[in-house]
């Protein structure tokens, strides 16, 4: 059952067409990888299918709903939470914060319940606390809580912004190369990690540049080159296709 | 030992409050009415600052056209509360033959909502601009909204145009009229006073608030938009009302308040006190309200001693100051004299 | 037909002047990506530094003929908004060349708030005369009652003069490719050897310079000068820049002239419009709202391009 369909996905930037033709396929309760040489289109496919900028066509289907992907803050309540490239996180505010601000669409504290701070208010402000805390805890960086945030060690920040995106209570969950930057062992818990919030019911969606990371926790992925989908399977068969392999030329070695 | 520092937290706070009550009985003793009024003009600043603290220091908007709003508030209360609108209008004149002398509870919500309206008005095009396009857009529209006001007073007088709306009535509220002097048991207490009094239950009912937005839901969501706006899209935040509520409640405090001062002073306020941070907007709102009046006091007599005359008037010297201390502040001390800490 | 023949030639003197002040905000904007908010105060310093120095002139040389005290007194003026721009970058922008976009905005201010009480220390508060020193006659339009002063072509003139020399400066020169590259580029720019902080520092004079002219037409056309005439031309300049895109050279010219007919115009016939229940002394406010609109609905102005964040 698929929970993502994406169809005829076109997107031009000046003379350059990012984006032909591209579709990808997300089934509910896997992990599923997209992948491809630099330049390929991933980070572009994924920017356009969070709404940070509108293709020029598409079909966009999250749990076979049409979702409009032309506002950020809509593609969220639809259901697709996101991580960034370069980590995004609220710099000055605290690891606790950030979570914190994750549990916003979930929670509905008004401006009246807030200045008179009714009783409903204070029981959802302490919910959210604890929902942040145990975000935290699950993801490992309970111990850190009150530091700020822009103070974490990088792997930390990672998990944080994973933290964040789960506090909205996703159906998707789509990360942007969450390996970037880390040392094997890192990466080993990562994967750990991303294995247990599949286990736990979120679907996850990652662009990752490690083949061998990707290859070992996705059930499926699907391979860009220069706009176009060249590959789609589970890692057996996208590994062996001939195609992939001239794309990146090498690959063969990362087996 | 927990319930000795929580006495000894009582004991702190209870010490603030009656430093609070006697402060401006020791002025009046100290220096007259003047330096009094000087205390009511620091609380009224002290209250601009604090809304303008909203939408600059929480959500990180730069609104330099916050003082239309509360030239929009003032002109509603001058509206409600004068001879004006029934010189202008002879009919009305028979249906309130006494006078339009609506109760100051009735003027504040009323200029807090017109204000907050004009808030929206302004707000509703302007969110998508990014810091320095919105300073000068809201700019633009305080030039406008001044610019009515000025003009309003034809083809209908609203405004009484550059004369401006006179006779307001002095605050009204418990039956207490604020405008003359209290006279309780044989102890007669001066309107100044009153007012100090007035103002600063309407300050503390502001920190009140601002504390309780601060570390809210809302609050928290502001701070973010502030921080990372694409981030907090991305984290389902519909920034563009989260804006606009900023905008409206910014504009509603500044329409409350009733004096004229202009949006760069309260502007100076709130960068040199500590963007965002309660206790150093309140800091810097009095160190910028009072600090000029000291400036005052010794540099009009000193000058005098050395050229014989005042060389430079005292008021320029202020906007000076404000202005060295934009600059200064901004490139030294970017959070403030007194910024927020966050981290434990 | 004669009022709009008459509205048209004040636009075009309007228009003309805006374009100057334009000028500066949009080369600033292009190579620094920041509103230079100090510009207006200085175009008001240099009309009071042209006034101080006709007062000077004519006291030590009553005799000296017009032109000459006119050109003397620009190129002190000139020279002098152009140092003073040279200092307000390296005080007020320079050290926040790094610092979050909010930061230099609040500088600009402060800075413009300084060089208003310095003005008003100097020169005081009320407003000072300034002499006529241009020509000042009417010229009647032939096949209408419209007129034209010879002070105002040649306001028109010059600042056509000035336009065309600088568009010129800009395509043509080594230095305005480097001011080209600036804007575009500020990192590749400086690996191809362009010392960018000489270039902003130069593009500053520039603007200064222009300012100070535009300030002396200013206050030639209305005959006074004081602290705080800058604050209106600056901010409708601005508007003129944004709208013919800012950042683009071309752009400010035309939004300037373009900004200068539609307040003229808009003035001259809003009482006829709205049947008399908006006089000409809502002239302001079509500045502004043509300022909100363009940056409500083309942002990027007649003549710019999209813009990204630049972030």
């Amino acid at each position: 059952m698929a929970l993502l369909e994406i169809t005829g996905v076109n997107k031009r930037f000046g003379g350059l067409q990012a984006l032909n033709d591209a579709h990808l396929i997300v089934p509910k309760g896997l992990i599923v990888g997209l992948i491809g040489p630099n330049g390929a289109g991933k980070t572009s496919f994924f920017n356009v299918m969070t709404g940070l900028y509108p293709a020029d066509s598409g079909v966009f289907k999250l749990n076979s709903q049409i979702y409009n992907p032309s506002a950020v803050d809509e593609v969220l309540k639809a259901g697709i939470a996101r991580t960034f490239q370069n980590i995004r996180l609220f710099k000055e505010m605290t690891v606790l914060e950030n979570v914190m601000v994750g549990r916003h669409v979930r929670t509905s504290a008004g401006i009246f319940s807030t200045i008179f701070k009714t009783s409903s208010q204070i029981i959802e402000e302490k919910q959210i606390v604890d929902d942040a805390m145990r975000l935290l805890a699950y993801v490992g960086i309970e111990n850190e809580a009150h530091q700020v945030s822009k103070n974490l060690s990088y792997g930390s920040q990672r998990r944080l912004e994973i933290a964040r995106a789960l506090a909205t209570e996703p159906l998707l969950l789509a990360l942007d190369e969450p390996a970037a930057g880390m040392n094997q062992t890192e990466k080993k818990e990562l994967q750990l990690l991303l294995q247990k919030i599949c286990d736990d019911g979120t679907t996850i969606l990652m662009i990752e540049h490690d083949v061998r990371l990707v290859m070992g926790i996705c059930s499926e992925i699907t391979v860009l080159d220069e706009g176009r989908v060249i590959a789609q399977g589970s890692p057996e068969t996208v590994r062996k296709d001939p195609a992939v392999i001239e794309a990146y030329l090498g690959l063969a070695h990362h087996g | 030992m927990i319930q000795f520092s929580q006495d000894k937290k009582m004991a702190q706070w209870l010490f603030l409050a009656l430093l609070l009550c006697i402060t401006p009985w020791l002025c009046l003793f100290a220096g007259g009415n003047y330096w009094v009024r000087v205390l009511d003009f620091a609380l009224l600043y002290i209250f601009l600052a604090l809304g303008l603290n909203i939408v600059v220091g929480f959500a990180g908007l730069l609104d330099l056209g916050y003082i239309a709003f509360y030239a929009v508030g003032a002109y509603c209360a001058g509206l409600m509360a004068s001879p004006h609108l029934l010189n202008s209008f002879a009919h009305l004149k028979e249906l309130f033959p006494l006078g339009i002398h609506t109760s100051y509870w009735l003027i504040l919500p009323i200029a807090a909502l017109v204000a907050g309206i004009f808030g929206v008005l302004l707000g509703t095009p302007t969110l998508k601009l990014r810091g320095d396009y919105l300073a000068i857009v809201t700019l633009g529209f305080g030039e406008i909204i001044r610019i009515f006001l000025n003009n309003l007073d034809r083809p209908i007088n609203l405004t009484n145009g550059p004369k401006g709306i006179n006779g307001i009535d002095a605050v009204n509220m418990f039956g207490l009229y604020f405008g003359k002097k209290l006279n309780i048991g044989g102890f007669s207490i001066p309107s100044v006073i009153l007012n100090y009094y007035l103002f600063l239950i309407l300050v503390i009912g502001v920190v009140i608030i601002c504390a309780r937005l601060q570390h809210s839901r809302i609050g928290r969501a502001w701070v973010a938009i502030r921080e990372d706006e694409i981030a907090a899209k991305a984290m389902g935040l519909n920034t563009r009302n989260l804006k606009l509520l900023a905008f409206a409640i910014g504009a509603s405090f500044g329409g409350i308040s009733f004096s004229l001062s202009e949006s760069i002073v309260v502007l100076a306020m709130v960068v040199l006190g500590g963007m965002g941070h309660i206790p150093g907007v309140i800091l810097g709102s009095l160190l910028l309200a009072v600090f000029p009046e000291f400036l005052r006091a010794v540099l009009v007599p000193l000058q005098t001693m050395l050229f014989g005359h005042v060389v430079v008037d005292a008021e320029i010297i202020r906007q000076f100051l404000y202005g060295c201390a934009l600059i200064l502040i901004i490139r030294y001390r970017p959070n403030g004299l007194w910024p927020q800490m966050r981290a434990s | 037909m004669d009022i709009f023949l008459q509205q048209i030639l004040n636009g075009l003197v309007l228009g003309s002047i805006y374009a100057l002040i334009a000028l500066g905000y949009t080369m600033v904007y292009g190579v620094l990506g920041i509103i230079n908010f100090a510009h207006g105060e200085v175009l008001m310093l240099g009309a009071l530094i042209a006034l101080t120095c006709i007062q000077v002139l004519q006291y030590f040389f009553p005799d000296l003929p017009v032109l000459i005290t006119i050109l003397v007194v620009l190129v002190v003026s000139i020279s002098s908004c152009a140092v003073i721009s040279f200092y307000i970058e390296k005080l007020a922008y320079r050290p926040l060349r790094f610092a979050p976009r909010l930061a230099p905005l609040i500088s600009a201010i402060g800075m413009s708030i300084l060089l208003q009480t310095i003005a008003m220390m100097i020169w005081g508060r009320t407003p000072l005369r300034f002499p006529q020193l241009l020509p000042n006659q009417a010229i009647l339009i032939p096949y209408s009652t419209a007129t034209i002063t010879t002070k105002e072509i040649i306001i028109i003139v010059v600042s056509l003069v000035v336009m065309i020399t600088l568009l010129v400066l800009v395509k043509k020169t080594k230095f305005g490719r480097a001011i080209r590259a600036t804007s575009e580029n500020p990192q590749v720019a400086g690996l191809m050897g362009v010392n960018t902080n000489r270039v902003i520092s130069y593009t500053f004079m520039l603007g200064g310079g222009l300012a100070a002219l535009a300030g002396f037409m200013i206050a030639s056309n209305y005959g006074s000068a004081h602290f705080y005439m800058g604050f209106t031309p600056g901010l409708k300049a601005f508007t003129a820049a944004v709208l013919g895109g800012i950042g683009n050279i071309p752009g400010a010219m035309l939004g300037g002239l373009l900004l200068g007919l539609i307040e003229s115009l808009g003035s001259g016939y809003i009482s006829e419009l709205t049947g008399g229940v908006f006089g000409s002394n809502y002239q302001d406010i079509f500045a502004f709202i043509v300022l909100i609109v363009v940056l409500i609905f083309r942002p990027s102005g007649l003549l710019g391009e999209k813009q990204g964040d630049r972030a």
